[in-house]
């Protein structure tokens, strides 16, 4: 049963994956993005890590996707679809493909290999929400509170800079 | 419709599948037992049937409830005539049905019919595609999510009877289609989704004040959704833990949330340190809900007096009502969750002790009514709410769309993070 869930979500996460490059509406691409998202994290509730499945859903696609698509919707995006494929951006992508498919062929290579261990001899997963947290505050604290700092940053950016147009109406 | 029910049914069953991976599920006929895997399948059908089908129920009703209300609460008598099907007809010219009135009780049905029954019409400009969508995925979301709101216990239910025939039936879980860890964490994320609905029938409309709805509507679900997150974390920090049912029953054995009374087992006086942190993540919780749900006093997508009827102005039939009955749906979930995470959901308000086979039911059909019974607790707990939300609904005005987004950012906002430090510091004193 597993297994056929896993080719169910495997083909159509990589069906809307193409979709969203093949798609010459924007507002198109961003929907299988969506749906691209929505299959990894059935993906993730397959391997029984729900508390990355219901991240991956509530960050991407549930607040990110959304204000790409607020932002493309403001656009003409009919003047975007008429737009043709550009032969640099087709070699460019080539080249970050085979690139990726180099690391992910290094990684496969040096992990278990597939069906070395049985499912079931696995041990059942501990509580993933539990094992995340705890490795954020000790492995990962420093990497953790960076980022908290980074995103800060941006956030006082953001406000800086969309604050700026308001002092000359003020005199 | 169709459409929509089959995918919710396909998420709760993937869901229903993965999270019932402990097993358990048995079902024996008459000596034969079935291949497990379709015991799990067809139990958890059952389960969503049941479930959708309650959900459906009181979605219809609640339309009722809000029109009648909305008549009381404006001196008017409001849909009281419409009784049941056929009643008052004379039958053959032999006998005449007799004629209840039964309160109005019987008008879902013919405002189904008339939507069902009205001309299907698609204006030329649209975005075909996007606009057909629209509706199932404004209507998804909250079918999906109550997959995982706890209805009743977790103890599971063993039925067994030998004669006429040897038959063996065990559910694990009775109460809870998916009982997953992250539960909360699942209800948001899939509530989530219900915005894509309104912005695509807002954009593929091809029409301004479509636009405009869908617009505010994006902003306003994302502007809420944070301090509607933010409001629970003081709840889990409490806890301990993201499981619906294990909130449940902390709140069965300590009191509930919002109102922790003392007669419960494991009451603790410094608990009532933490009530007043709980108490306001209540009211973010409950104002956030207004505004995902659109209702008044936040239906700024939708408000009939700038937008026409905002997002869903260009639609008709079973396309319009698929929205007015997903806004309902929604409602219903936000009362469901809000039942579950401050008002004990199925737990009653007596002492563990007294009604010791309320909490622990015993095995057999009696377990199965009794879990029954918890059902029905937590459903009167939710109509609760629902009537709260069509009261404000007719009691106050619309605010306007700055002051929506000035109260989310400037005031719930920072509240929500104050009320969250202000937590863990208490229970890092009282622990």
């Amino acid at each position: 049963m597993e297994a056929l869930f896993f080719w169910v979500f495997a083909i159509g996460m990589l069906l809307a994956g193409a979709s969203v490059i093949l798609n010459r509406n924007p507002v198109a691409s961003a929907l299988s993005l969506v749906v691209t998202m929505c299959f990894m994290a059935a993906l993730f509730a397959l391997l029984n890590a729900f508390f990355l499945a219901a991240i991956q859903i509530l960050v991407y696609a549930g607040a990110v996707m959304v204000l790409f698509l607020f932002i493309i919707m403001l656009l003409d995006v009919k003047a975007e679809a008429k737009t043709r494929m550009r032969w640099i951006s087709l070699v460019l992508g080539l080249v970050l493909a085979i690139f990726f498919s180099y690391e992910l062929s290094l990684v496969l290579r040096d992990g278990v290999p597939m069906g070395a261990v049985p499912l079931a001899k696995l041990p059942p997963p501990p509580s993933d929400i539990a094992t995340i947290g705890r490795l954020l505050f000790t492995k990962y604290l420093l990497p953790f509170e960076v980022v908290g700092v980074l995103l800060l940053v941006a956030t006082i950016g953001v406000v800086l800079l969309s604050k700026r147009d308001n002092k000359p109406e003020a005199k | 419709m169709l459409m929509n029910l089959s995918s919710a049914l396909a998420g709760a069953c993937v869901l229903g599948q993965t999270a019932a991976a402990d097993g358990g599920y048995v079902l024996n006929v008459a000596g034969y037992s079935l291949w497990p895997a379709l015991t799990i399948t067809l139990l958890i059908l059952v389960k969503v049937a049941v479930v959708i089908g309650v959900m459906l129920f009181f979605v219809s009703y609640s339309v009722v409830a809000e029109r009648r209300c909305s008549a009381a609460i404006q001196d008017r008598m409001g849909p009281n005539r419409t009784g049941l099907p056929l009643s008052g007809v004379k039958v053959l010219g032999l006998f005449t049905v007799p004629k209840w009135k039964l309160l109005g009780l019987g008008q879902p049905l013919p405002d189904s019919l008339k939507l069902i029954l009205k001309e299907e019409f698609t204006p030329a400009s649209v975005n075909k595609f996007y606009f057909t969508l629209a509706p199932a995925l404004a209507m998804m979301p909250s079918l999906i999510v109550v997959c995982v709101v706890p209805y009743a216990c977790l103890v599971p239910i063993h039925i067994a009877f030998s004669s006429p025939f040897e038959f063996v039936l065990n559910i694990p879980n009775p109460g809870v289609i998916a009982n997953i860890d992250v539960g909360i964490l699942f209800a948001f994320a899939i509530s989530s989704l219900g915005v894509y609905g309104i912005v695509l029938a807002g954009w593929s409309s091809n029409s301004k004040y479509p636009f405009l709805g869908g617009i505010r509507s994006s902003a306003q679900m994302i502007s809420y959704e944070v301090s509607m997150g933010l409001s629970v974390i003081p709840i889990f920090l409490v806890i301990g833990k993201l499981n619906l049912s294990d909130l449940v029953q902390y709140q069965a054995t300590h009191g509930w949330l919002i109102f922790p009374f003392p007669w419960t087992s494991e009451f603790t006086w410094s608990q009532l340190l933490l009530w007043p942190c709980l108490l306001l993540s209540f009211v973010i919780f409950l104002v956030s809900a207004f505004a995902e749900t659109n209702r008044l006093p936040f239906d700024l997508p939708e408000s009939e007096t700038e937008l026409v009827g905002g997002y869903h102005t260009e639609y008709s039939s079973m396309k319009f009502a698929l929205f007015f009955l997903g806004e309902y749906a929604a409602l219903i979930v936000a009362s469901c969750l809000m039942v579950t995470l401050f008002l004990g959901g199925w737990s009653w308000l007596t002492p563990a002790s007294w009604t010791p086979w309320y909490y622990n039911p015993p095995a057999g059909w009696l377990g199965l009514a009794i879990t029954g019974l918890q059902a029905i607790t937590f459903l009167i707990k939710m109509a609760m709410f629902i009537f709260v939300f069509i009261w404000v609904r007719w009691t106050l005005p619309r605010f306007r769309y700055d002051q929506l987004m000035q109260i989310g950012w400037k005031f719930f906002l920072p509240v929500a993070l104050l009320n969250i430090l202000l937590t863990a510091v208490l229970l890092a004193v009282i622990r």
